[in-house]
C-alpha cells in the first residue's frame, strides 16, 4: 500500500501512469536526459543541445543531491584544521610545529576552507542547480494556481481510500454537500461530468509548493545576503583601558578585516571611553570559589550631534552605536610601568595590555623602551593578582581579583628592531630572533624584578627605575562589527524557515467525490484522493470527509469514527 | 546543598542505569522470543502442508509465510509488558536525577557534555515512551535502551564535572540556553530514533534479500515501507528542529561572539548534519534513492549527530568548549 504513494519514483508502472496523470502538481524528478536529447531521439547533436544536456543534468534532482553531498563532505576538513578566520593563531602553530605538511594544506586551500576554490565551486553549482530548477517549478505552479482542479478519473477505485457512501436525498443535493464541505476544508473545487455521474474535483495544499518555493529562494538571498554583508561590511578589534577613549577610525583599531567594497568614509564617527570594568568573583560555591565572572564596561558613547550617554557593554550583551555592533571580547589586567632614567626624567608611562593566562588572571605582558636610555630596553613581564608562593618556590596567582599583587620582570637590552620600519607584533618580544642580552632574569645574573603596586625598583646596570603605578586599571578586548545587510539576512532565515515548514508539513491533496445511483435507485457518494509525498492520513481523510456527508444536512463533522480502522498517523502499525 | 542534591541526582542515574539494564536484558529476551515464534509458525504451516500432502513443504512454507499481522494479534508475554513498564521507571528515575541536577545547579541541566548527555538521553527515551501511544514500537526497545546504558555510562564515567557557575556567554543568556540548547536537544532524541527505524528497515531488506537467515524475528517487525515512511516522518521533524538549532544558534552567536556564522568546529559539524539531513529529505524525492540508499543516509546523518557530541566536544578545538572537562 505504500508503494502507491510514492508516484514520483516507485517503479510500479500502475502507479506512475495513473499519477502522472492525476496526482498534484508538485515536484517530479524526470527521467534521466540523455545527450542525444529529447523524446526525438535522434543522433544529432548541436552545441545547444549539448548546452540543455548539460543545463538538465545539473538542474536535475540526482545532481543536487550528490553536490548536497559533497558540500557536507568538504567542510569536514574545516573542522579538522584550524581555519585562519576562527582559529588564526592555530594556523600559524601549525606552521611553526609542522611546516612541510602545513605548506600542502596552504597550498590545497585547507587553512581557509569556506572561501577556498572547491568549497566555493560545489555551492556554487548547488544554487546554480536550485535556481535552474526553482525557475521552472515558480512556473509551472503559478500556472496550477490559476487553473481549475483537474478532471475527475474515470475509475476512482485505483485513486487511495476509495469509498462509497449511502446519501439519504438526490444526487444534486448530495454533489452540493460533498462540493460546501470541500470548500470549507480549504479546497478548491470544479465540477465536471463524467461517465457515471456529475463529480467534484477538488485540490489543496497549493500552500506546499509555495513553501517549498519560498525556502530555495530564501536561500538565494542568505547567500546574497552574507555575500554584500561580508563584502560592503568590516570587523575591528581594539583594546581600551579604563580611562582610556576608543575614536572609531581605521587608525583607531588594533586589527581591522574589510570587505572589499568598504572605504572608511564608511567608519561611523564615534567614540567610547571605557570608564570602568566591573567583575564579580564567586564566593558562595566551593567547587569554582573565586572564578570571575559578570563582566560589566560601563562606556561613555559620544556621537556627533548627539549628548554623551552611558551604556553598560557585557558578554552577550552588545551595543550598538550607528548600526555598528559592539561586542566585549575579553578582560584583564593594565598596569601601568613608569620607566625613568637616571635623572629622574620619565621616558615610559603608559597602561600595557597584559593578557590573562589561567583562570586566576596570571597574565604576561611586553614592554618596549626604545628611546631615552642608555641602551633600548625590553622588558618581559608576568602579572598576578593574588600571588602566592608555591612550594617549589615559584610564584602562582591564586584568585583573579587585585588581592596581593605582584608584577615580576626580566630585563632585556639590545636593538628591538623597532628603528628599521619592519612590522613587529607589540605583545612579544622576539629575544632569539633580536639576539638580546638578558640582564635581569633566570638565565642573568641579577634575579628578576618583583614589584608591588607603588613600589620602584633600579634597573640594573644604573639603565634608571622601574616604578608600577598604585592604581592598576583593567583592559576590555572590545569588537566592532558593521554589516549593513544583517536585516536582509535575518528576513530571508525566518523566511526559510516558514517555508520550510509549509513545506513539510502541509500536505498536497487531491480528493473527488462523484455522485451515482445504484443498480436499485439509491443514489451514492463515491469519494476517492490522491496525495504527492508523504501522506499516510489520506485513506483517513477521504474516510471522515465521506462520513461528514453521509447523512444529508450534516454538512461538517461527523460522529462516526473513519472507515478506515488503520486510525495510525503513518500507517506504520502492523 | 548543591553537593548533596547532586549526589542524590547521581544515585538516581545510576539507578535507572540499572533499570534500563534489566529492560533491555527482556527486550533481548523479546527479540529471541520473536525469534522462535515465527520458526514455530513455519514448522505448524510446514505439518500442515505436508499433512495436506505436499511433497516440497519447506519451501511452500517459508513462501506463504503469515504476514506480520499475524504476529502482532498474538498477546505480547509478561515479559514485554515488564520490559515497557521498567523502562517507564527507568524513566522516572532518569527524570528525577536530571531535574535534581538541575535544582542543584539553579539552572537548566544542560550547562556541560555531562548534563547534555543525561538530558539528552531523557528525551530519546520520553520520544519512545511517547510513540507508543501511536504506534507499537515495543521493537525498538533493545535498541533504545542499550543505547541509552551506554550513552548514560559513558555521560557519567567519562564526562561528569561537579557543578559550578556557567560562564558569562552561557549564563547572561538564560533564553538561549533554553532554546538553542533544549531544541538540540530534542532534536538528537529524533534523530536517534530516526536512525534506529533506518536500521531496522535497512535488517528487513537484508532479510527480504535473502541474508540474515537466523534473524527470524525481524518478519515479526513492521515492513520496511512503513518503517522507511516512519522514520522519514520522524527525522522531518527532526531536521526541522535542527534547523531552528541552527538558526538559534546564529542569533545566539551573533549576540555573544560578534558575528551569526564564524564556522567554529561546531558551527561546522551542525553545518554538516543539516546538510546531510537534506539530502536524505532529497534522496527521498529523487528516482533511484529511496529504501536503502536514503536509509543509509539516515544512519550517516546520525553518526555525525554522535561524532558532533562527542569527539567535537572533546576533541576539537572550539567557542563551543563547554563541555568542562
Amino acid at each position: 500500500m505504500a508503494s502507491s504513494r510514492h508516484s514520483d519514483a516507485g517503479p510500479g508502472a500502475d502507479t506512475d501512469a495513473r499519477s502522472a496523470e492525476y496526482a498534484p502538481l508538485d515536484h517530479v524528478d524526470a527521467a534521466e536526459p540523455s545527450p542525444t536529447g529529447g523524446a526525438s531521439g535522434g543522433p544529432r547533436l548541436g552545441g545547444i543541445g549539448w548546452l540543455r544536456f548539460i543545463w538538465r543534468q545539473l538542474t536535475s534532482m540526482r545532481t543536487a543531491l550528490i553536490l548536497l553531498l559533497l558540500l557536507a563532505l568538504a567542510a569536514v576538513p574545516g573542522s579538522l584544521v584550524p581555519q585562519t578566520t576562527s582559529d588564526p593563531n592555530g594556523v600559524i602553530a601549525y606552521h611553526q610545529n609542522d611546516p612541510e605538511l602545513a605548506a600542502v594544506l596552504d597550498a590545497l586551500g585547507l587553512f581557509s576552507t569556506f572561501s577556498s576554490p572547491w568549497f566555493s565551486a560545489i555551492y556554487l553549482l548547488l544554487f546554480i542547480s536550485l535556481i535552474g530548477c526553482v525557475i521552472p517549478r515558480a512556473i509551472q505552479h503559478a500556472r496550477a494556481l490559476a487553473a481549475r482542479p483537474p478532471r475527475t478519473p474515470a475509475r476512482l477505485e485505483r485513486m487511495i481510500g476509495h469509498t462509497v457512501r449511502a446519501f439519504d436525498g438526490d444526487a444534486t443535493t448530495a454533489l452540493a454537500a460533498a462540493e460546501r464541505l470541500l470548500r470549507s476544508r480549504g479546497y478548491r473545487v470544479a465540477r465536471y461530468p463524467t461517465r457515471a455521474g456529475e463529480s467534484v474535483s477538488a485540490e489543496r495544499g497549493y500552500l506546499r509548493e509555495t513553501g517549498n518555493l519560498l525556502f530555495h529562494v530564501s536561500l538565494i538571498g542568505v547567500l546574497i545576503a552574507v555575500a554584500i554583508g561580508g563584502s560592503v561590511g568590516y570587523t575591528g578589534q581594539r583594546v581600551v583601558t579604563e580611562g582610556t577613549a576608543f575614536t572609531n577610525v581605521q587608525s583607531g583599531y588594533d586589527s581591522f578585516y574589510p570587505g572589499r567594497l568598504f572605504t572608511e568614509s564608511m567608519l561611523a564617527p564615534f567614540s567610547l571611553r571605557l570608564d570602568e570594568f566591573l567583575v564579580d568573583f564567586e564566593e558562595n560555591n566551593l567547587a569554582a570559589y573565586g572564578s570571575a565572572h559578570n563582566f560589566r564596561a560601563h562606556m561613555t558613547i559620544t556621537e556627533p550631534g548627539h549628548e554623551p550617554r552611558d551604556d553598560t557593554l557585557t558578554v552577550n550583551g552588545p551595543l550598538t552605536v550607528d548600526d555598528v555592533r559592539i561586542y566585549l571580547l575579553g578582560n584583564g589586567y593594565s598596569p601601568v610601568l613608569t620607566i625613568r632614567n637616571p635623572d629622574g626624567d620619565i621616558v615610559f608611562s603608559q597602561p600595557t595590555l597584559f593578557r590573562p593566562l589561567d583562570a586566576a588572571y596570571l597574565s604576561t605582558g611586553v614592554i618596549k623602551v626604545p628611546d631615552g636610555l642608555a641602551e633600548q630596553v625590553g622588558l618581559e613581564g608576568l602579572f598576578y593578582p593574588t600571588a602566592v608562593r608555591g612550594d617549589s618556590g615559584a610564584f602562582f596567582s591564586s584568585h583573579p581579583d587585585l588581592i596581593n599583587p605582584l608584577l615580576t620582570l626580566e630585563v632585556y637590552t639590545g636593538d628591538l628592531g623597532l628603528d628599521d620600519g619592519r612590522a613587529t607584533n607589540a605583545y612579544v618580544l622576539d629575544v632569539e630572533g633580536l639576539g638580546l642580552t638578558q640582564l635581569a632574569g633566570r638565565e642573568a645574573p641579577v634575579e628578576s624584578l618583583y614589584l608591588k603596586p607603588g613600589e620602584a625598583v633600579d634597573l640594573p646596570n644604573g639603565l634608571g627605575t622601574a616604578t608600577l603605578e598604585p592604581v592598576i586599571p583593567r583592559f576590555a578586548a572590545i569588537e566592532m562589527h558593521w554589516d549593513p545587510a544583517q536585516p536582509w539576512l535575518f528576513g530571508f532565515v525566518l523566511a526559510a524557515i516558514a517555508g520550510l515548514l509549509v513545506a513539510l508539513f502541509v500536505p498536497r491533496r487531491r480528493v473527488w467525490a462523484r455522485a451515482r445511483i445504484a443498480e436499485d435507485g439509491a443514489v451514492q457518494l463515491e469519494w476517492a484522493g490522491l496525495a504527492k509525498g508523504e501522506d499516510a492520513r489520506l485513506p483517513d481523510s477521504v474516510a471522515a470527509l465521506a462520513d461528514a456527508v453521509s447523512v444529508p444536512g450534516s454538512g461538517s463533522g461527523s460522529a462516526d469514527p473513519p472507515g478506515s480502522s488503520d486510525g495510525a498517523d503513518v500507517g506504520l502499525a502492523p | 546543598m548543591t553537593e548533596t542534591l547532586d549526589s542524590y541526582s547521581l544515585i538516581a542515574v545510576y539507578s535507572a542505569m540499572a533499570v534500563y539494564a534489566l529492560a533491555f536484558i527482556l527486550f533481548t529476551l523479546d527479540l529471541a522470543r520473536r525469534s522462535a515464534e515465527v520458526t514455530r509458525r513455519q514448522d505448524a504451516a510446514a505439518l500442515e502442508q505436508a499433512a495436506a500432502g505436499g511433497t516440497n513443504a519447506g519451501v511452500t512454507a517459508t513462501a506463504t509465510l503469515a504476514p506480520p499481522t499475524a504476529a502482532a494479534t498474538t498477546p505480547a508475554p509478561k515479559y514485554l509488558n515488564a520490559a515497557v513498564a521498567l523502562v517507564v521507571i527507568g524513566w522516572l528515575l532518569h527524570l528525577s536525577g536530571d531535574v535534581l541536577r538541575g535544582i542543584a545547579a539553579a539552572r537548566v541541566p544542560w550547562g556541560n557534555m555531562y548534563e547534555f548527555g543525561l538530558t539528552s538521553t531523557l528525551i530519546i527515551v520520553t520520544v519512545f515512551l511517547v510513540a507508543q501511544l501511536w504506534q507499537d514500537l515495543r521493537f525498538l526497545g533493545a535498541y533504545v535502551t542499550g543505547f541509552v546504558v551506554l550513552a548514560l555510562g559513558v555521560a557519567t564515567v567519562n564526562f561528569y564535572v561537579a557543578i559550578v557557575p556557567l560562564p558569562d556567554a552561557l549564563s547572561r543568556s538564560p533564553y538561549w540556553l533554553v532554546i538553542h540548547v533544549m531544541v538540540a536537544i530534542l532534536g538528537v532524541g529524533f534523530f536517534a530514533l530516526g536512525a534506529a527505524l533506518s536500521v531496522a528497515q535497512l535488517l528487513r531488506l537484508r532479510r527480504a534479500a535473502g541474508g540474515l537467515a537466523r534473524a527470524r524475528y525481524l518478519d515479526t517487525i513492521p515492513s520496511a515501507d512503513r518503517l522507511e515512511t516512519f522514520a522519514y516522518a520522524i527525522n522531518v521533524i527532526a531536521f526541522v528542529l535542527w534547523t531552528f538549532t541552527l538558526v538559534a544558534g546564529a542569533i545566539w552567536a551573533n549576540d555573544a561572539w560578534g558575528r551569526p556564522w564564524g564556522w567554529d568546529t561546531k558551527e561546522v559539524w551542525t553545518f554538516i548534519i543539516w546538510v546531510l539531513y537534506a539530502g536524505y529529505i532529497h534522496a527521498r524525492a529523487t528516482r533511484g534513492w529511496r529504501g536503502a540508499r536514503s536509509a543509509w543516509l539516515a544512519i550517516i546523518g546520525f553518526a555525525a549527530v554522535v561524532f558532533n557530541f562527542s569527539i567535537v566536544n572533546v576533541f576539537f578545538k572550539g567557542l563551543h568548549s563547554y563541555s568542562g572537562l
